[in-house]
């Protein structure tokens, strides 16, 4: 019996130490010292100050910001658009009459259809900083309207802020909602 | 679907099938139990663990030390689940996991299956991260590759009593393949924005003024294992859909790659140590076939879009967004979808409780087939080579003949066993999903009614039994039925199916290798390519019909008549 219980304890043990603490601790350290932003959640800084990050999805709710996606996360059981803690999608079923009620009423706040689809329906982690150009598009006029800005200003920056697919290929392509609505800050 | 989407498909499954023919090379002296010129490192490591490597196990003395490396593995993984709130490395103050979670979730990490009833973010710390589940995700895909290599020998080599050392293996497969591996995957993964820090979170005030927290962690080098040793347990409750472990697009195609490749590579290893390369390209055919079936019916029915929202208003160019990230696009996450279940991984970049019905019965029967296309680091190989077994045998029946597979004569104790191992994925499946779909305690975990409900309950069986791990997040997992027999379907898809395999292995070990003749069918060719899916189809997929019928298919035809539930 010790043939097989020396040999198992001692490799897990071992494996655990090597695996589980230097590894992974010696690993932090070279991420921290080559890719220090990656590696902290790619924070986007103004003026000197953390404002979200450029990976995660930020809720939005005034009428003079580009709005994201739907969101499904929740906060201590209750609804809470973004909370980044407990990403989580409605994980509600393509024959949902749930999740039918609430396209339909989705649909119905941003005017009537068609609307692009991203607009109307959650992601999957509900922290999904992107939206399409067609979504973004859509938001123009409402924004342009609150701010007081032409249309065709907010229109050319949405334009500038598209993402083509990654490396022309992989992907779709998107806007990222934080990174535009610091631009349309800055915009006077 | 388009031309460009089809493009993105086949750039990663290139990648893959080039990545694995060096690999499948580099693994062959592993295979042999050779330690070429790192033996001299491992030697101070055996003596000291009072391991004698030159010592090989039969059949029974293998699968004894895995079954006591993995029986330890539980234990201290359970433990520390229970404690994490009094040890070290926890920024966030989690306490130690109840019970029955420490149960599912330590036989979940054990058995490869990653199977998550937690969310990472809200019940995990660093260290139970870092020194138990990551832990487990390197040694329990090692302990796949080890038990694959104990079964390449056995249909590779002729008249042998002994298997190899089971420590030996796992040790090189951890060491001098997936830890490598993992390291340079986990740079990258970092290079592209997952994050890899001992902070437990960030908080900051947004444009509007509002709070937001933002979870951080040791995440990159975990997330890098979670693929490349099909585990695919998420480092955050959202998994590869989760914007800080799936930042781009270029990160899942990185996934989708790492968690193919070494299924991939070990067929070839096979096809090399056999002396046959093409038989090992002949199983990595029928894997690349029904993946590309898969990811084909997964991309066509989402990008089609859902008629009754479409109905309600929804522009169909962008298909089936509900549960979808934006930024990996339709085809990359159809590709994700059908390899993370056909390899066993079990990691998601969308949620599939919202795929279409048809889109959502892709993942799922891809599980029920056997896990074996590509199947889980080793265990993939093992299972398929259990198929080609059984595929020689049926034809073997059609002409009469004593099968043979390699020049080894397939008889009755080999076929009883492999069945015996076949069934065991049917009945843990379709007998535990039986028994919750009439048991109140366990029907209140569904949360969508009608035919969708009982596809919740049978993908979380079919998941376990197969050690997937992916699931229908709909259904509410943290229960103590559901906790506990979910945890038994785990134990009984890993262990009561790789007994009898070593079993084989054991029994076919010791016969000669026969020259081929001229009636022996051939088994390194498009043919027997063809014969083995279809076996596949038949005695993996066959049973699964009328549940599919109850489930994903009712769901298909009422959608369609306009029905919601």
């Amino acid at each position: 019996m010790t043939a097989i219980i020396r040999p198992a304890l001692s490799l897990l043990a071992g494996f655990t130490l090597l695996l589980g603490v230097a590894v992974p601790l010696a690993f932090t350290g070279v991420a921290q010292l080559l890719m220090p932003g990656a590696a902290n959640g790619s924070l986007v800084l103004r003026e000197g100050r953390p404002v979200g990050s450029a990976l995660v999805g930020q809720a939005f709710t005034g009428q003079e910001w580009f709005q994201p996606r739907p969101s499904a996360t929740l906060a201590d059981g209750e609804a809470a658009a973004y909370n980044a803690m407990a990403g989580a999608a409605s994980n509600l079923g393509p024959s949902s009459a749930a999740l039918l009620q609430a396209i339909e009423g989705r649909v119905a706040g941003l005017g009537g259809g068609p609307v692009p689809a991203d607009a109307a329906t959650a992601s999957a982690s509900g922290l999904d900083p992107h939206v399409s150009p067609e979504n973004a598009a859509r938001q123009v006029a409402r924004i342009a309207a609150a701010r007081g800005l032409p249309a065709p200003r907010v229109a050319a920056l949405v334009a500038e802020m598209t993402e083509g697919r990654e490396l022309g290929i992989f992907g779709a392509p998107r806007v990222n909602v934080l990174a535009l609505n610091l631009r349309l800050a800055a915009l006077r | 679907m388009t031309w460009q989407g089809w493009e993105q498909v086949a750039l990663v499954l290139l990648a893959a099938v080039l990545a694995a023919i060096p690999l499948g090379r580099l693994m062959l002296p592993m295979a042999r139990g050779d330690g070429g010129a790192l033996a001299a490192l491992e030697r101070p490591l055996f003596a000291a663990c009072g391991i004698d490597p030159a010592q090989a196990q039969s059949w029974r003395g293998y699968a004894l030390a895995m079954l006591a490396f993995n029986a330890g593995g539980f234990l201290l993984l359970y433990a520390l689940l229970r404690l994490q709130g009094m040890l070290p490395l926890n920024p966030q103050g989690f306490d130690g996991l109840p019970p029955a979670l420490a149960f599912n979730t330590a036989v979940s990490f054990v058995t490869n299956t990653n199977w998550q009833a937690y969310s990472g973010e809200a019940a995990m710390s660093h260290l139970s991260q870092m020194a138990g589940l990551a832990v487990q995700n390197f040694l329990s895909a090692a302990t796949g590759i080890a038990l694959a290599f104990a079964v390449m020998r056995a249909f590779a080599g002729g008249g042998l009593r002994r298997l190899g050392n089971f420590w030996v293996d796992v040790t090189r497969a951890t060491l001098w393949l997936l830890l490598p591996l993992s390291i340079l995957l986990g740079l990258g993964f970092v290079a592209l924005g997952i994050p890899q820090t001992l902070a437990g979170s960030v908080e900051l005030t947004t444009l509007e003024g509002a709070r937001q927290t933002i979870p951080l962690g040791p995440a990159a080098f975990q997330v890098a294992i979670k693929h490349l040793g099909t585990n695919g347990g998420g480092f955050f409750g959202a998994n590869s859909a989760h914007p800080l472990e799936g930042p781009n697009a270029l990160a899942t195609g990185l996934q989708i790659w790492a968690q193919i490749v070494i299924p991939f590579a070990l067929c070839l290893t096979f096809g090399h140590l056999a002396g046959a390369p093409r038989q090992g390209r002949v199983l990595l055919g029928v894997m690349l076939g029904f993946l590309l079936a898969g990811t084909a019916v997964v991309y066509a029915v989402e990008a089609g879009g859902n008629p009754l929202h479409l109905a309600a208003g929804l522009d169909p160019a962008l298909g089936n967004m509900e549960g979808k990230e934006l930024r990996f696009g339709l085809p990359l996450t159809a590709l994700f979808t059908a390899t993370t279940t056909g390899a066993s991984c079990g990691a998601v970049n969308a949620m599939l409780d919202s795929l279409m019905p048809l889109g959502g019965m892709v993942p799922l029967f891809l599980i029920q087939l056997g896990e074996v296309l590509p199947g889980g680091v080793g265990s993939g190989l093992y299972g398929m080579l259990l198929f080609a077994l059984l595929a020689v045998f049926v034809a073997g029946l059609m002409v009469g003949r004593t099968p043979e597979y390699l020049g080894k004569k397939v008889q009755a104790r080999e076929v009883k066993l492999a069945m015996l191992a076949v069934l065991v994925l049917p009945l843990a499946i379709l007998g535990f999903t039986a028994v919750s779909l009439v048991l109140p305690a366990a029907t209140a975990s569904i949360q969508d009614a009608g035919p969708h409900g009982l596809t919740e309950m049978l993908y979380a069986f079919s998941s376990a039994a197969g050690n997937n791990g992916s699931a229908f997040g709909g259904l509410t997992a943290d229960t103590p039925w559901l906790d506990v027999t979910l945890g038994i379907a785990m134990l009984a898809g890993r262990f009561a199916y790789v007994v009898p395999v070593m079993a084989i292995a054991g029994s076919l070990a010791a016969k000669p290798r026969l020259a081929e003749g001229p009636g022996t069918l051939p088994t390194g060719g498009l043919l027997f390519g063809g014969l083995l899916a279809g076996v596949i189809l038949i005695l993996g997929g066959l049973q699964f019909l009328p549940a599919l019928a109850l489930g994903p298919l009712a769901e298909h035809f009422s959608l369609l008549a306009g029905k919601t539930f």
